[in-house]
């Protein structure tokens, strides 16, 4: 009895303290989650990024709601996922969006207001002022003054973004070897020659007005007076060329003059739906397209086909009880499902080369005494990666394609053989049918998967042939993943983001459909009797 | 041996050499074996490229003259590629998503096999239709994210390997979770029933009955993620930028990129090198695998 009531007293004081363990790990999360966030809400508020800033408010709060509230009890466990989820594949989806009716690209990068200041922060020398001489001089802090000499003798003092006339500056100037020239000027003592030019780049950066210009560093040795070269104009929102007194309108992006000349640095802006026009519409674009969106529906499905081919080829040979070496071939048809994707495409590249490539060398030469062009010609490109793909895929039909034979009942073979019906027969009447209402949902993901199969594509040709005379780098064997790579990172004059993230809302639409057939034909399924 | 045993054997010396049965059986060997060789045909090569110490592809042979490990040595013993950090790098990668990977995804699994809440079933249905996407299709999004993360936290930025796990992380879920979430549903609940009783916290339960049960499932989805993640290429190409942080899919690529047929030796052992880890791991886990494989298929 007392033996009982001591192990209960146990259990209880487990319980309490299994409880506590919770209780710590639930603030020890929370205390870390909060730390962190307040942290990181410190450094977007002191470089005012509001919308992020709030952003993260919400997050956190939403942890600790997660973690403090008992009806939120489920969030606990789906929150890292979700977390994961949302930052790195809904926001991006969404951004992807956002983008592709934008002009983001090289030289579209920065917002409107950015390039602007950009414009107007850049000088131009003013020849109808004088180049001064100049000495400079520098404190124990490491702030430089200068000493101005005009021809005419009038000198000015530069100090902290601003030059004053030596008379008004109130600087005292030391002479102390007594050779002429100043050796001190006030706190300031005369920089060596050989540290004047090792820190040459942070002086050319500071500006100094006087009267209604600036005074800047031309030479080593002089300072030249400068005014700003562009003006912005808000009324006619343009930007005036000073020097050439031209005007550039800002118009889609660009500032652009009359004469349609563009400056060099475009902006950020929205677009509407010009990236889509352009891939409908404009020659240049449309026609490159077309090519690697139907070669891409082409890849997809042939890939399916012939990895389907092969594997239920293979898997009905292996079916055969009294085949012998069954099992042994059984492993090693599955080789290629294990080998890394990626070295498996870079190994055919090099057995596919042209010149000296091993399949030209030990088949097509000694056999047919020619070598076949795999990788310039487009057509031949295009075989060599539906080979590639087929060695690539089609264990993995063989492997899904064995498990479903195995699920179809026997009697209804023999019942087909009693009215006697041949094996070509049986196979077309029993054996595909059900196994291609069983296997649907995989074929159509096997075919989701290809049309995005970049590696293959990237890997064995990098889309190469190119398609002569597209504007964006494209070539006969890419498809569209790997079409809207190249046009993001490849491109000779940088990528047009906005472009390229089009084409993804493109290859988003056609996976969503792709996806509701699935579904559709998943839902079939279930509604059918399974065999019990 | 008694008489029965002895005309069965008789009979069967009997028989005729070759019935239509030998036949189709000698001619079901004969096509296999031609798929064979095609299955073979790169492996062969690429091993026989790896001994061959001349190390180019131009007139290289089956069979290697004077073959030896010197591509080997080259490999790793070169200026031109640091091929120990990008093994070393691939495996950290790779390691580390998978296994946070499948944490998260346990938890997920099992929030939606054993609890019931509002938007269950949307939940599910959302996870898998949102990871129909390839991530590389945001792929413009994802560095810029990386950047701006960066920006902040500087070793989470471009070019390092905490970045890029953050991003194979995003990818965890999808098929995964219905994996899971399947095979625990498999689990009776009774067993949960009674460490209820005893005070246990859902958590608990989770850590201490469910994750032993299961390991069978989780063990498979760390390995399709190891793989995928093994395997990754455009995501680890536009994050990762110095040589010494690539991972291998991006530094063989880039290595062989124009120089295929001076450096085919010595990527031959590389591909080698690379490919035996996972193909160890295959070996080891091939039943579960297929099985997992092929329940998933007819189910």
């Amino acid at each position: 009895m007392r033996t009982q009531t001591r192990l209960k007293r146990l259990e209880k004081f487990f319980a309490s303290s299994s409880l506590n363990i919770a209780l710590l790990s639930k603030l020890i999360i929370l205390g870390i989650s909060n730390a962190m966030a307040l942290w990181a809400l410190t450094v977007l508020l002191a470089e005012g990024h509001y919308l992020i800033f709030t952003i993260l408010v919400v997050g956190a709060l939403l942890i600790d709601y997660i973690f403090l509230s008992e009806r939120a009890y489920p969030l606990r466990f789906i929150f890292p996922g979700l977390f994961f989820l949302l930052l790195m594949v809904v926001f991006p989806i969404g951004f992807t969006i956002y983008v592709s009716f934008t002009n983001y690209g090289t030289g579209h990068i920065l917002p409107k207001e950015m390039v602007i200041k950009q414009y107007t922060d850049r000088l131009m020398l003013d020849e109808g002022h004088p180049t001064y001489k100049a000495q400079i001089f520098k404190n124990t802090a490491g702030e430089f003054a200068f000493l101005l000499t005009a021809p005419t003798g009038e000198q000015l003092v530069a100090v902290d973004k601003a030059a004053t006339p030596l008379t008004e500056a109130g600087i005292k100037l030391e002479d102390s070897d007594g050779d002429g020239k100043v050796d001190r000027l006030g706190e300031y003592e005369q920089e060596s020659i050989l540290n004047i030019f090792s820190s040459l780049g942070k002086l050319e950066n500071l500006t100094f007005a006087y009267e209604d210009r600036l005074l800047k560093l031309r030479t080593p040795e002089t300072f030249g007076c400068y005014t700003p070269r562009y003006q912005y104009d808000p009324s006619q929102d343009a930007l005036i060329d000073l020097q050439t007194q031209t005007t550039y309108f800002a118009k889609d992006g660009n500032f652009t003059s009359v004469t349609g000349k563009s400056l060099d640095i475009g902006y950020q802006t929205i677009v509407g739906w010009r990236n889509f026009q352009k891939l409908f519409t404009d020659q240049r674009y449309s026609a490159p397209f077309l090519q690697v969106f139907v070669w891409t529906l082409v890849f997809a499905f042939l890939s399916v086909l012939e990895t389907l081919g092969l594997g239920l080829f293979l898997a009905v040979l292996l079916n055969d009880p009294k085949l012998k070496l069954r099992r042994l071939y059984r492993v090693l048809m599955v080789i290629p499902y294990a080998i890394p994707a990626f070295i498996t495409c870079l190994v055919w590249r090099g057995l596919f080369n042209t010149e000296v490539g091993i399949i030209n060398n030990s088949i097509f030469l000694p056999l047919f005494g020619k070598a076949l062009p795999w990788l310039q010609d487009p057509f031949w490109a295009k075989v060599a990666i539906l080979i590639v793909n087929l060695w690539l895929g089609f264990p993995y039909m063989m492997l899904i394609c064995s498990g479903a034979l195995q699920s179809i009942p026997g009697e209804l073979y023999e019942a087909a053989m009693v009215d006697g019906a041949n094996g070509w027969y049986r196979f077309r009447r029993i054996t595909l049918p059900l196994l291609l209402s069983q296997l649907m949902p995989l074929l159509i993901s096997s075919f989701a998967f290809n049309f995005n199969n970049f590696n293959v594509i990237y890997l064995v040709t990098r889309g190469r042939p190119a398609i002569p005379g597209s504007i964006t780098p494209t070539g006969a064997t890419d498809i569209l993943i790997s079409y809207t790579y190249r046009m993001a990172f490849e491109g000779g004059s940088g990528g047009d983001y906005g472009l390229a993230s089009a084409v993804s809302l493109i290859i988003f639409m056609i996976i969503s459909i792709i996806t509701w057939i699935n579904f559709k034909s998943t839902r079939a399924l279930e509604e059918v009797p399974q065999y019990e | 041996m008694n008489k029965e045993s002895l005309k069965f054997l008789t009979e069967v010396k009997k028989k005729p050499r070759f019935t239509p049965q030998t036949w189709s059986q000698l001619w079901k060997q004969i096509v296999i074996w031609v798929i064979l060789a095609f299955v073979l045909y790169p492996i062969a090569w690429v091993i026989s490229a790896a001994f061959d110490p001349a190390n180019t592809i131009v007139g290289q042979r089956i069979i290697p003259k004077n073959a030896s490990f010197i591509n080997f040595i080259r490999l790793f013993d070169s200026e031109l590629q640091p091929f120990t950090s990008w093994l070393l790098n691939t495996f950290k990668v790779s390691l580390t998503s998978s296994f946070l990977g499948v944490c998260i995804t346990a938890l997920v699994g099992y929030a939606f096999s054993r609890m019931r809440f509002h938007g269950r079933k949307t939940g599910l249905f959302a996870i898998l239709l949102i990871q129909m996407f390839p991530q590389m299709l945001a792929l413009v999004a994802i560095y810029l994210i990386i950047f701006w993360i960066g920006h902040y936290f500087s070793s989470f930025g471009l070019d390092t390997h905490a970045g890029l796990t953050l991003v194979y992380l995003g990818g965890a879920m999808g098929v995964n979770v219905w994996m899971t979430k399947n095979y625990f549903d498999t689990i009776p609940q009774s067993l949960e029933e009674s460490a209820k009783i005893d005070g246990a916290t859902p958590f608990q339960l989770f850590v201490k009955i469910i994750l032993p049960l299961t390991r069978p499932i989780l063990v498979v989805v760390f390995f399709l993620q190891f793989m995928s993640n093994y395997s990754e290429y455009v995501l680890a190409r536009v994050l990762l930028a110095t040589n010494e942080n690539l991972t291998m899919a991006v530094g063989l690529q880039t290595f062989i990129q124009d120089q295929i047929s001076q450096r085919w030796g010595v990527f031959s052992a590389a591909a080698l090198i690379g490919a035996a880890p996972v193909l160890i791991l295959f070996w080891v886990l091939q039943n579960q695998l297929v099985s997992g494989l092929t329940r998933g298929a007819v189910k």
